[in-house]
């Protein structure tokens, strides 16, 4: 009451102040309404929207590869293993400008036109929040670096991370192959496959040998990470974590040992050495030389040294073990004897003159035998161990290319092993059938004649001789050969054995004695015959045949002669075995390119690979 | 709600109005307000204390500011006014010709022991002189001192927005128009100013302002054009704001700001922490106690009794609801970002100084009423 009387003279004054108060108030809380309508609308109406967007701003779903399978040999040595190793990785959403950012970077690190080209490739087809690898390998100096620059560099890390590594380097690499960095070729295989989700976060996978063959044993089950991370991409704590699978261990049927010592006992010739278990298929020894480093491959070969292997001349990167197609030249003639003997058109004892060439009626072309002169006469027994060509050209003329190119197809000639590597040629049984679908040419009897001795159009790989000579030496039981001998999780030293795959039909030979004379004439190749000299101080018994395959043809008037020959036109050298004769363990077939010839260079090493079969089996005996 | 005049008359006074000179249910709302801050800006600094007790102190002196400006009764106050601005101004060109320069913008006077804001001191002094200036001569003003207003007006804020500190301009230009506004200018003159301020907002877009500023007010209608360099401020805090939804992610839970998707969380974005893990319900309640503050302003310039103490109390107090309506806007995206904190809220010592003294001020007006007015 008081106050009102005070202010009294000054009426106007105080009407004029209430009217401004009041209107302020109402802009005041007009104002205020205009702030609660739009928090209203912010937080009430589109709060889905926004809390949408909040969770997406901070929780990513990261992919945890799964560490790759270990490759083993039969006794446990380890031939790939995960090492770990540092690499560079962009995150393309945490990047402002992808490109300035690698301008600076290289001012810190080197970058290579491949990882450049590497990394462009993989931005469009990768999640913006997933990291992408830009540099393999980082020495420990770039890692230094990068951690003294890493402010400068949002979205860009250091990852540490496992790197397949082959111990042994190029032994066996045939067999192993290698991983590589996944191309654009495999994510478009993975994607029609359906596997592109089991592959985030996966930067290699195998490209060859076991390695590309038993892939999915060795790659395992990717994981996720749920992280919430910060404005800057950086990984603030994991919400939800799902482990990665690792992929299983291989356990492969090779001996290492076996391998080295087969390898080594090739010497410098170019040429493939197979050795096989007769009982089970296993595959003891797979050598095709020369060989490469598969350790050069997994983070991306550089161009002059991936030019260097493909430009050499004695071609490192092919697999003559699997793809080689040889003439197998001499050592089909106990098969062709088989034969001869199953179809009754020769007997066991029964014998043939050799003048030292041979002639169809009519035709004035001679097939020669190698030896000038002659053999004299001889039955299958001893025409196997001399190698004799005129007796086979005669009874492949009896026997016809039908009766005989059946019969062989049984050892598996001209069709693929079923090894567990892919890429397997299948070399050529030549048919009557198989010359009309290819060449849509008749067959003529001289055709017939030459592959008696396993020349013409025959061609075989070393497996699938391998495959052969196991087949001999189980009387006719074909095996698959596989590499794969067992597969255990990771971590466990129980390797479960994988099951045997079904080998094919087993050689029809009407009389089992039949085996025995075709054994027989094997074991008297090593005994007395052209590879005698392989058969000195044997510890065990063994079987075996030589042959030479001819490089270049020879006309009828000339003469072979390796003085005055390119080595690259001397005649492979080939052999095949298998011992013990009573029990087989082990069944080699070798091919020495330009060796000469079977007896002289392919038998010594045949020789070696089963000596230290026998020595390995010894010591593990005692 | 305000009180009851009785209860804050002259006769009837509390200790703290005799003795202290401070108004009760002001300092108590003040006091809840700073609390409330400090509690925020525990959350935006993620729970490291060195930051709030930093803050703390800055409290302590600014409400040692308050105390201070409330003993100095609204006669002497006013006495000073136009020494005080002659002061002011000085400093600004001081500031001009060799201030310090920080974050691009020319706003620090360094004094040798302590680096000072000019244009924060206008903050005061350009109301303290308007009103010092209107009240020698009879209300509403006539055309001549709206003119001489305008004159005192406007050379400060050309002086403040060349720093360039566009923000501080604005409030300081306002503080001066609300002084006219509340010494009755016509409705007609204010309506004429909007339309005369319209061609003016066009050559300052054109001449008188910087890039950055005009990159801000674009982005402003449209805050996706620039995602990730000026619009995404408002794109992270409208985002905060959003996903606080009506009760919030809870106290300390706010993931937009502790994890960094939020810039400025400790100054200018503060409110978007509060309302990210508050909700609406958070927001509102604070709003309650903006507008609470500011009533008991207006409430004060009421009751005051002589001509500059209404003026100045009453401009004060809706210079303040300004702060609280841009800072807000900006936060929520109705307004560009300029650069003005939330008052008592957001982290920093020089505001928060000013606003305290302003807030002395009017306790002083209030606790300094006479039973007999001359």
């Amino acid at each position: 009451m008081q106050r009102r009387t005070v202010i009294k003279d000054r009426n106007a004054e105080t009407r004029l102040l209430t009217n401004r108060i009041l209107v302020a108030v109402i802009g005041i809380l007009v104002g205020i309404g205009v702030l609660l309508g739009r928090l209203f609308y912010l937080q009430v109406v589109s709060h889905q929207h926004f809390a949408t967007l909040s969770q997406e701003n901070r929780v990513k779903l990261v992919a945890i590869p799964p560490n790759r399978g270990l490759i083993y040999d039969r006794n446990g040595i380890l031939l790939a293993d995960n090492r770990p190793s540092f690499r560079l990785v962009l995150t393309p959403e945490d990047v402002n400008d992808i490109e300035e950012t690698l301008a600076r970077l290289q001012e810190i690190i080197e970058l290579s036109e491949s990882d450049l080209n590497r990394f462009r490739e993989l931005l469009p087809r990768s999640r913006r929040f997933e990291p992408i690898p830009l540099k393999f390998k980082l020495t420990e100096e770039e890692v230094a670096r990068l951690a003294v620059n890493r402010h400068r560099f949002p979205g860009l890390d250091v990852r540490a991370e496992l790197t397949r590594s082959y111990p042994w380097g190029e032994l066996a690499s045939h067999v192993i192959g290698y991983v590589g960095r996944i191309s654009a070729q495999d994510l478009q295989r993975l994607e029609a496959q359906g596997k592109e989700a089991n592959y985030r976060g996966t930067s290699h996978i195998g490209k060859l040998g076991i390695e590309h063959y038993y892939e999915d044993i060795l790659h395992g089950q990717v994981g996720y990470e749920k992280v919430e991370t910060n404005a800057v991409g950086r990984t603030i704590r994991v919400l939800e974590r799902i482990a990665p699978v690792p992929g299983r261990d291989i356990h492969l049927s090779l001996d290492a040992r076996l391998q080295a010592a087969a390898e080594a006992a090739l010497e410098d010739y170019n040429g493939a050495i197979v050795a096989i278990d007769p009982r089970s298929g296993e595959v003891l020894a797979f050598v095709s030389r020369p060989t490469f480093d598969p350790n050069l491959f997994v983070n991306g070969i550089d161009l002059a040294t991936y030019q260097a292997y493909q430009n050499d001349p004695n071609r490192p990167l092919y697999n003559r073990a699997l793809r080689g197609e040889y003439p197998p030249a001499s050592t089909v003639k106990p098969f062709i004897g088989l034969a001869a003997l199953h179809h009754k058109v020769i007997g066991a004892n029964e014998s043939i003159y050799c003048p030292g060439h041979f002639t169809l009626p009519n035709v004035d072309h001679r097939y020669r035998d190698w030896k000038r002169g002659g053999h004299g006469r001889l039955n299958l027994n001893e025409a196997v161990a001399q190698s004799c060509d005129v007796y086979f050209y005669d009874v492949a003329m009896r026997l016809g290319i039908d009766d005989l190119s059946a019969f062989m197809s049984y050892f598996g000639f001209g069709a693929p092993t079923g090894i567990d590597l892919n890429g397997e040629r299948t070399g050529i049984l030549p048919s009557r059938e198989w010359k009309r679908r290819t060449r849509n040419q008749p067959w003529y009897h001289g055709e017939t004649v030459i592959t008696g001795i396993g020349q013409g159009f025959w061609l075989a790989t070393p497996l699938q001789m391998a495959q052969a000579t196991a087949t001999m030496a189980n009387r006719g039981q074909r095996v698959v050969p596989h590499l794969l001998r067992a597969v255990s999780e990771p971590g466990s030293d129980r390797p479960v054995p994988v099951p045997r795959r079904t080998s094919g039909e087993p050689v029809p030979v009407h009389d089992a004695k039949l085996w025995d004379h075709a054994i027989e004439s094997m074991k008297n190749v090593i005994r007395i015959g052209t590879a005698r000299r392989v058969g000195i101080d044997l510890s065990y018994s063994m079987a075996g045949k030589t042959g030479t395959a001819q490089v270049r043809s020879i006309a009828q008037n000339e003469r072979y002669d390796a003085s005055k020959l390119e080595r690259r036109f001397h005649d492979h050298g080939l052999f095949i075995a298998f011992a013990p004769i009573e029990a087989p363990e082990i069944a080699v077939a070798v091919v020495a390119e330009n060796g000469g010839s079977g007896s002289g260079v392919a038998a010594p090493i045949a020789r070696k690979v089963i000596d230290t079969y026998m020595e390995n089996k010894a010591r593990h005996a005692r | 709600m305000l009180g009851d005049p009785a209860a804050g008359s002259p006769l009837r006074q509390s200790w703290l109005q005799r003795y202290l000179r401070l108004d009760g249910v002001l300092l108590s709302a003040l006091l809840l307000l700073t609390g409330v801050g400090l509690g925020i800006l525990y959350s935006a600094f993620d729970g490291h204390l060195l930051e709030v007790r930093k803050q703390l102190i800055r409290f302590v002196i600014a409400f040692g500011a308050m105390l201070v400006m409330a003993q100095i009764s609204p006669a002497t106050l006013r006495r000073w006014s136009p020494w005080v601005y002659g002061a002011t101004l000085i400093m600004l060109l001081a500031v001009m010709a060799f201030g310090h320069i920080g974050k691009g913008a020319q706003r620090w006077l360094d004094l040798g022991f302590v680096r000072f804001q000019p244009s924060e001191l206008m903050k005061l002094a350009l109301p303290m002189t308007v009103a010092w200036f209107l009240s020698r001569h009879e209300l509403p003003p006539r055309f001549p001192q709206v003119l001489i207003a305008l004159v005192l007006i406007l050379v400060p804020t050309a002086l403040i927005a060349e720093q360039p500190d566009l923000g501080t301009a604005i409030l300081v230009a306002t503080a001066g128009f609300f002084v006219l506004y509340m010494a009755g200018l016509r409705w007609r003159l204010i309506l004429g100013t909007i339309v005369a301020l319209i061609p003016i907002g066009v050559l300052m877009w054109h001449f008188g302002m910087h890039d950055y500023q005009r990159r801000r007010v674009l982005t402003l209608f449209d805050p996706h054009s620039d995602p990730l360099g000026s619009g995404y401020h408002i794109i992270q805090s409208t985002i905060a704001l959003g996903s606080g939804g009506v009760y919030g992610k809870g106290y300390l839970r706010g993931t937009q700001s502790h994890l960094d998707f939020l810039p400025e969380r400790h100054t200018d974005f503060i409110f978007a922490v509060l309302s990210e893990e508050f909700g609406l319900m958070g927001a509102a309640l604070l709003l309650l106690l903006y507008f609470l503050i500011i009533a008991r302003g207006l409430y004060i310039g009421l009751c005051a009794q002589d001509t500059y103490s209404r003026l100045l109390a009453c401009s004060l107090s809706l210079t303040f609801f300004v702060y609280v309506f841009v800072n807000i806007g900006m936060v929520s995206g109705l307004l560009p970002v300029v650069g003005v904190p939330l008052p008592l809220v957001s982290y920093g010592g020089t505001s928060m100084v000013t606003l305290l003294a302003a807030f002395g001020m009017l306790m002083s007006i209030h606790t300094h009423r006479k039973l007999w007015p001359s």
